[in-house]
């Protein structure tokens, strides 16, 4: 175990930068390549290259599966409520001009923050949360 | 052209290797080869999620597969004519329908004259949105992709059932 003691510093070091890769992929989407879809992933590897790295048993202590499991179905439930807002607001089904009233390109701009936000979720927790379940059945 | 080319040959690789491991890695780095290509037709977007997805998900889903099961493929036991045969086929019929495709770049073809250029012309204006593929994807197309998040959603749902991830042991389980 003390042999990858430079496997342990490095990916420590490389942890916050892949998840603020992430975080950038995901909120500079609206600008560059990028969105829910990728950021969720590199999230995902964050975790995994963690869990790699450290062992299952300690990626559990830090992410665990009782906060990953609802992340599945939470970001669709975010994604579905987004549009069942527009609606109540008066518009229809995911139009994001309604969150704006004033300002539709707001609107329009906030809508993608948070459909985008919902596509991260379920990616991420999917991800995780397949990992976990192929990893820990051992052998 | 030189990354096709060495697509083709990793593919080659892939289907004469027996070792499992080489063939994860290989088709990882397949995966990466792919997201160049992209990269070389302007897809950055698609680019980004395959090297994301295709080179590291997969590989290190197949990794922890491969740390389940054996890692040495077992020698096929029946002949490989008929799947060859499949295979050319199936080939033959998309080469086929490549004929009929519009040469590659053309900027007159019918998918590039239906709502591209409202969406080209309109996307930063009305979205506020400088990178067209999020306008589309998040906005315009908005019930596609959430269709696309049920679909991960789903998956993700029926591969941890088939898994059984976290089980709660029930009392009947015990007497049964």
């Amino acid at each position: 175990m003390k042999l990858d003691l430079i496997l342990r510093i490095a990916t420590k070091l490389l942890l916050p930068f892949i998840l603020l890769f992430g975080l950038y992929v995901q909120f500079h989407g609206d600008y560059g390549p990028g969105g829910g879809f990728q950021a969720g992933v590199i999230a995902a590897a964050m975790v995994i290259l963690y869990a790699i790295t450290f062992g299952l048993e300690a990626a559990k202590r830090a992410v665990p599966p009782a906060v990953v499991e609802p992340m599945i179905p939470l970001g669709v439930l975010l994604f579905a409520g987004v549009g069942v807002v527009t609606m109540l607001l008066g518009d229809n089904y995911l139009a994001y001009n309604a969150l704006d009233p004033h300002n539709p390109a707001h609107g329009q701009h906030l809508g993608i923050l948070l459909v985008e936000l919902g596509v991260l979720i379920t990616v991420a927790g999917t991800m995780i949360a397949l990992f976990y379940a192929f990893a820990g059945r051992g052998r | 052209m030189v990354l096709l080319t060495l697509l083709a040959a990793i593919t080659v690789g892939i289907v004469r290797l027996r070792n499992l491991f080489g063939v994860v890695v290989l088709s990882g780095i397949y995966s990466f080869m792919m997201a160049s290509v992209l990269i070389v037709l302007d897809a950055v977007d698609v680019a980004m999620t395959e090297a994301s997805v295709g080179a590291g998900i997969s590989t290190v889903l197949m990794l922890t597969v491969l740390f389940l099961t054996k890692s040495r493929e077992t020698v096929p036991t029946h002949t490989p004519i008929l799947p060859l045969i499949v295979a050319i086929v199936t080939g033959a019929a998309l080469l086929y329908g490549t004929v009929d495709l519009p040469p590659f770049g053309a900027a007159d073809t019918v998918v590039h004259q239906h709502v591209a250029p409202t969406y080209l012309a309109e996307a930063l204006e009305k979205t506020s949105a400088p990178n067209v593929v999020t306008a589309v994807l998040a906005s315009y197309r908005g019930y596609d992709t959430l269709g696309e998040v049920t679909v991960i959603f789903t998956a993700g749902i029926a591969v941890l059932m088939l898994l059984g991830g976290r089980r709660p042991r029930r009392k009947n389980d015990d007497q049964a």
